[in-house]
């Protein structure tokens, strides 16, 4: 027996063994990298405030600073910059955490709203929304614009995210191949819709139309950023109930029935959050790829692939990823401002490819 | 002996084609049993109407006394635990935290010496930091039935003796593997478990299992003690191989395969 359970031990040597941190260890460093991005994202910008100057503007402390240089920076930091860095940390946190859902639902790490349609579908609805409620009519149908935008994009999120579930999960069980071409038709459906509505706007709706399409947080304001703030409270709330249940789904459906999850619910859930936190992302900022899958792919790598850790963790790097290429997309070509969505491509598709070369063999594609 | 779970007429049909064919079964705590068939016989198919997977077309399942639909998922989960016979799975867990799933709701210190006994039983504790998609089928095999041991044992430890189903456990191991977990099963069903595994072996199904239930057409064609059941005509009807069936000591058949033969024409292939 002993010589036996000696092969059993040398095994070990093949193959690497896994260590998870500890999770309140990964919590406070996320805590603190978000901060520290955080306060560089306040610095910077087309109108520089040293670090010095940023507890004064604040109201924090006083000091003999001029008075026009003070109220200067207070409009830019109260105004422009905080807002904006608050909606691109909720975007952020948004995305990566529905990119996990999504690749825990349909458990295939290649999973990602922006890249399977769901985020075309969210802003060919919000699309329509500016093309058929024409805000020139007056103030009321720019308020009904503003209020009906985020719901539009969830339901365009929703109905993209029911069809490809339901075509590429047809045979009980979820393809890889059948998933991502499906989510390139989806797409390819979503984008003639928005060619067709480019087509028909005017100009000024065609500028609205256009800042979706490459996606932007330069519209970013205090109140579109309240708005979607507690989607992502609750979504992260909701992550903790789905995240057993997401675990046991990456065993199979059946698997997950036998140990007790209502499998219809979860599911039902897992669409209506993924759609939900795209769709008001969308809303915001347009169509930004690549965050819910570079962020929860670098964070299975260090925490492994529990749910119950993963999706709060990936709402955090989330927002540290977005605030980070926001700023980044706001100064590298200052005092111009190169869409978000751009940045978050040439980063995240050279990515994307890396980990569908690790996966091909694995995943038999 | 209290029955854990019966069939009454329990039938299948899907897309015009019967799977299982009114079959009336009853298993009682602390029963072995194998079920025995050739491809297709439907065996996989009565497994899911067991586990609550499938719902029968016809007839119904009883498991305690209470039809099988009146279960949430989560109340069934704390009676039956299942092993399937393929899973795949894309991300990377560990062992230990692909055992400790099986725990359920179960917090990670309560169900710490579960997790560490059911990894010691099916010998997984030197792998239980590697990555599950790294290892070798049997390896992996092993590590689902580890889940599903604790499973069984937090169900059992809250409702007293449930029912373990297992399709093809056996399929991926070594030898050494298969009796070792056969021998397990056996464990559970001496403790009171109603196990019912699905073995293509015969002579491991003969040698474990304390009854044997032939599937052939989705119907029930004998089902008894592995020496009543186990015959030269029945390997014949069925199996469509002839058989030199031999007698153990202890009265356990043991069957040695012979030619393959086209039952019917009477040619020999």
């Amino acid at each position: 027996m002993t010589a036996i359970d000696g092969i059993g031990s040398a095994k070990l040597s093949r193959g690497s063994a896994s260590v998870r941190p500890v999770p309140t260890l990964l919590f406070g460093c996320l805590l603190l990298a978000l901060s520290g991005v955080a306060i560089a994202a306040v610095t910077m910008g087309a109108a520089g405030i040293p670090l010095g100057r940023v507890p004064v503007a604040l109201g924090l402390w006083t000091s003999e600073q001029a008075g026009a240089l003070l109220a200067r920076d207070q409009l830019v930091l109260w105004s422009i910059r905080i807002p904006r860095i608050l909606a691109a940390a909720v975007v952020g946190g948004l995305l990566a955490t529905s990119g996990a859902i999504m690749q825990g639902l349909f458990r295939n790490p290649l999973a990602d709203p922006a890249l399977v349609g769901v985020s075309s579908g969210g802003a060919f609805a919000a699309a329509s929304a500016i093309v058929l409620i024409d805000s020139s009519y007056g103030d009321a149908f720019r308020f009904m614009q503003n209020a009906v935008l985020p719901l539009a994009a969830f339901l365009g999120s929703l109905v993209t995210t029911f069809v490809l579930y339901g075509i590429a999960s047809r045979t009980g069980r979820t393809s890889i191949a059948i998933f991502l071409l499906a989510g390139l038709a989806i797409a390819a459906i979503a984008n003639a819709g928005l060619g067709l509505l480019v087509f028909i706007a005017d100009d000024r709706q065609l500028r609205d139309i256009t800042f979706w399409m490459l996606g932007s947080l330069s519209g970013a304001t205090w109140s579109k950023a309240v708005t979607i703030a507690p989607v992502l409270v609750i979504g992260v709330f909701a992550c903790f109930r789905i995240g057993r249940g997401l675990d046991l789904l990456v065993l199979g459906e059946s698997e997950a029935f036998h140990s007790g999850v209502n499998v219809e619910r979860l599911k039902q859930a897992s669409i209506v959050l993924i759609s939900a936190m795209t769709g008001v992302a969308v809303s915001i900022c347009g169509v930004v790829g690549f965050i819910g899958i570079v962020v929860p792919h670098l964070l299975r790598l260090v925490i492994g692939p529990g749910h119950r850790i993963l999706l709060p963790a990936s709402a955090l790097l989330g927002a540290i990823l977005v605030v980070g290429a926001d700023t980044l997309a706001r100064t590298i070509v200052a005092p111009a401002e190169m869409p978000i969505g751009i940045l978050t491509a040439a980063i995240g598709a050279p990515f994307f490819l890396a980990i569908l070369l690790r996966q091909r063999g694995l995943a038999g594609l | 002996m209290r029955p854990i779970v019966e069939t009454h007429s329990a039938t299948m049909r899907i897309n015009g084609a019967t799977l299982v064919d009114g079959v009336d079964l009853s298993v009682g705590s602390g029963e072995m049993v194998a079920i025995v068939g050739p491809n297709g016989a439907g065996k996989s198919t009565l497994l899911r109407l067991l586990s609550g997977d499938l719902q029968p077309t016809q007839g119904r399942i009883e498991l305690k006394q209470a039809d099988l639909r009146s279960y949430s998922a989560s109340q069934l989960a704390t009676h039956r635990a299942t092993l399937s016979q393929h899973i795949n799975v894309t991300f990377p867990f560990t062992v230990e935290e692909i055992v400790r799933m099986g725990a359920g709701d179960m917090g990670i210190v309560a169900a710490h010496p579960l997790v560490e006994s059911a990894m010691d039983e099916v010998a997984i504790r030197p792998l239980r930091s590697r990555q599950l998609p790294t290892l070798s089928g049997g390896e992996q095999q092993r590590t689902h039935f580890a889940r599903v041991l604790v499973q069984l044992a937090c169900g059992e430890a809250r409702h007293g003796p449930g029912l373990l189903l297992l399709d093809e456990p056996t399929s991926s191991l070594d030898l050494r593997h298969q009796i070792e977990l056969v021998e397990i099963a056996g464990r559970r069903a001496r403790n009171g478990t109603a196990v019912i595994a699905i073995l293509h072996d015969l002579n491991l199904a003969v040698r474990f299992a304390s009854r044997i239930i032939v599937i052939h057409r989705g119907a029930v064609v004998a089902d008894g003690p592995p020496a009543q059941t186990i015959t030269d005509g029945l390997i014949r009807k069925v199996f469509e191989v002839c058989a030199d069936i031999q007698y153990h000591g202890d009265g356990s058949p043991v069957l040695l395969p012979q030619a393959m033969k086209s039952i019917g024409s009477g040619n020999v292939l």
